[in-house]
């Protein structure tokens, strides 16, 4: 397994200066440039170590279970006409795609010395994923979460304070996955010799984008494999994914970007619908801004003010989108779409009947799409299934009737 | 001359400058508060723009932003709050924001207002210092504007000489890794202070962050030009009834 350290020469991908095109950059207040800047000098060094390699890849395996399977969804492919394939980052440990990257930045904050681990989370998978890194690796793990999402994901609550970490509310603004964000970089302000920030998706400062993105690459390395096992061919015509920040889609779009041929299909959510105001389709509603130290697109008011998003999976509920994947936007390279709530409900429900297998709801805003697309019999779908529809159970039942 | 640089030129020491976030408590309290300031003996006024994701400040400042948003400010209408404002206030005042709202208002059309109105300087934190030199720098100085970065206790002295080539008016010592109103000890920090003031920096130096009484004041003005206070006047002002004398009364508590 490579992790990609070696794959800048990629027009997608990040230059020297930390941008995607025109997005990216690092807009942090001084309070925070030593910490991000000793992460920017070393994180493609540290990364290139085989030592650094290796623990990797056999945490990967051992650990999480990888390579992950590519499942042939053979009802799923029947029903819409194509050959369908979904890349089950459901069946890692702790249940999505999170844990590459939580596993990876474990590895670089323990080589960069740090003692205490901080995160943000809005579903919980990712502060389930960095509590469970910290408790393997037995470091000391705070969590920030929206007090609404703690709410709303109450066991994957329970399970950070099981693995020993602390949870803490955000209560300012729409105490959601962007609050949480604020205050986790808040405590990074306050603790900036001992702690490092796991990010969870590809935002932040250069070079989290990048950084988390080359871990997440690991699920487009393996796709490229498997289909050549599986179809004779590296690459499928279209590949699917969620995209909320987008640190799934950007592992899922990774190694395919520079072969024009294979379509990239990124879905937001639409929540109630795009222009009803209760939204987090960020491509179609957002303009270009700074959020969260990176320059991209972001729901805004007019005055620059950060727009509180909606979507029924907390995941999703976020008022920017990666710069890499601002970049996939403007340049075209990249097909953005979006799924209603009622849409991925739908399609949830559809997955779990035809395939025995309860997508995240997330996941859901991607397999909804299938429908969309003018598929034909022989053409290779890879949808990135991101995680497992566990914590989702409530939400589900309660929208059964 | 811009009026930060008057300032520094007529009184070096213990210069009192104070934050107020723009339309807090009420949306047109912002001109009154300013002359208040004024009046009390404050040497500078740092007039906060209200962001709805203020990063670097801590849940004071961020309640006052998100009270000030509610109430209606935005950049347009502090520009019209500040429009004959000159008239009445003789004091130097600086914009203190994030930069996303500035970079939807416009760049050049921001500086532009600025020089207008009469403001003199600007603090953007989350505005990097090479984007400022490539991209921003000969708008500033054609519109007089003093653009002011910060340094921490973590910056180095390279970083700090480079800020302070940049920078114009004077340089914001952070004085320590905090977001505003945390309160950490200032015991420590003398090393820091000595250091900035040993590296005969060009521009004047302010701390600010922790600075919330006659105290902690005396103590940051003990090894500098003089300090900035926000949270703690934020605060005092919440849920005043007769700004004028409480601002009097604040200001008089810190110079007294």
């Amino acid at each position: 397994m490579d992790i990609a350290v070696n794959t800048s020469q990629s027009k997608y991908h990040v230059n020297e200066k930390g941008y995607f095109g025109n997005f990216g950059g690092a807009y942090i207040p001084e309070m925070l440039y030593p910490n991000v800047e000793e992460l920017r000098e070393q994180y493609l060094q540290i990364m290139a170590d085989p030592a650094f390699q290796q623990e990797f890849e056999q945490l990967l395996k051992d650990y999480v279970g990888r390579p992950s399977p590519l499942y042939f969804a053979s009802r799923l492919s029947q029903k819409y006409g194509a050959q369908i394939y979904l890349k089950r980052e459901d069946l890692n440990h702790t249940g999505a795609h999170k844990i590459n990257n939580t596993i990876g930045q474990i590895l670089l904050a323990k080589r960069l010395g740090k003692k205490r681990i901080i995160a943000e989370t809005g579903a919980g998978q990712h502060g389930v994923a960095t509590a469970t890194v910290c408790a393997l690796m037995g470091l000391e793990c705070v969590v920030y979460m929206g007090s609404v999402d703690i709410q709303r994901q109450a066991p994957n609550v329970a399970r950070m304070q099981m693995l020993g970490a602390t949870v803490v509310p955000a209560t300012s603004g729409s105490k959601t996955l962007k609050d949480a964000t604020n205050e986790a970089i808040r405590d990074w302000i306050n603790n900036p010799v001992d702690t490092h920030y796991i990010i969870g998706s590809v935002v932040g400062p250069h070079p989290y984008p990048d950084m988390v993105a080359r871990f997440q690459s690991v699920i487009s390395e393996e796709v490229r494999k498997q289909l050549l096992e599986k179809t004779g061919k590296e690459t499928p015509t279209y590949v699917i994914a969620c995209v909320g920040g987008g640190s799934n889609a950007a592992g899922a779009f990774f190694h395919f970007t520079d072969e024009d041929e294979v379509e990239l299909i990124a879905v937001e959510a639409a929540g109630k619908g795009v222009h009803s105001g209760f939204s987090a389709a960020t491509s179609q509603l957002g303009r270009p801004g700074v959020i969260h130290a990176s320059k991209t697109l972001l729901m805004q008011t007019e005055d620059g003010q950060i727009v509180e998003p909606h979507s029924i999976s907390a995941g999703l509920d976020y008022p920017g989108v990666g710069p890499f994947h601002a970049h996939l936007y403007e340049s075209g390279r990249a097909v953005f779409l979006n799924s209603t709530d009622n849409e991925a409900l739908a399609a949830g429900y559809e997955l779990s009947l035809l395939e025995g297998i309860i997508p995240a709801l997330e996941s859901a805003h991607a397999l909804a799409k299938l429908a969309d697309l003018p598929l034909k019999k022989d053409e290779v779908v890879v949808v990135c299934l991101s995680g497992r529809g566990d914590k989702d159970l409530e939400t589900y039942i309660k929208h059964l009737k | 001359m811009n009026r930060i640089d008057q300032l520094f030129s007529t009184k070096g020491q213990n210069i009192l400058n104070i934050y107020c976030t723009a339309g807090y408590p009420a949306l047109h309290d912002t001109v009154t508060i300013v002359e208040a300031l004024q009046q009390s003996g404050a040497d500078m006024v740092e007039l906060g723009m209200p962001f709805s994701d203020p990063l670097a400040d801590g849940p004071v400042i961020q309640d006052s932003s998100t009270r000030a948003i509610a109430n209606g400010m935005r950049i347009s209408v502090l520009f019209e709050q500040l429009k004959d404002f000159r008239s009445k206030v003789t004091i130097p005042v600086v914009l203190m924001g994030y930069l996303n709202p500035v970079l939807q208002f416009g760049v050049e059309n921001f500086c532009r207002a600025c020089a207008e109105v009469g403001v003199d300087g600007l603090i953007l934190p989350d505005l990097p210092m090479d984007e400022y030199e490539n991209e921003y720098r000969p708008l500033f100085e054609q519109y007089g504007l003093h653009l002011i970065f910060l340094v921490t206790p973590e910056t180095t002295e390279a970083r700090i000489r480079k800020i302070d080539s940049l920078s114009k008016g004077f340089v914001y010592a952070v004085s320590s890794s905090s977001t505003t109103g945390k309160n950490k000890d200032m015991t420590g920090q003398e090393a820091y202070f000595a250091r900035l003031k040993a590296m005969g920096l060009k521009n004047p130096v302010l701390v600010g962050f922790g600075i919330r009484d006659k105290g902690t004041f005396q103590a940051a003005c003990a090894s500098s030009n003089g300090a900035i206070i926000g949270t703690a006047f934020v605060k005092a002002i919440e849920n005043s009834t007769n700004l004028q004398a409480d601002i009097a009364g604040f200001v008089k508590g810190i110079l007294a």
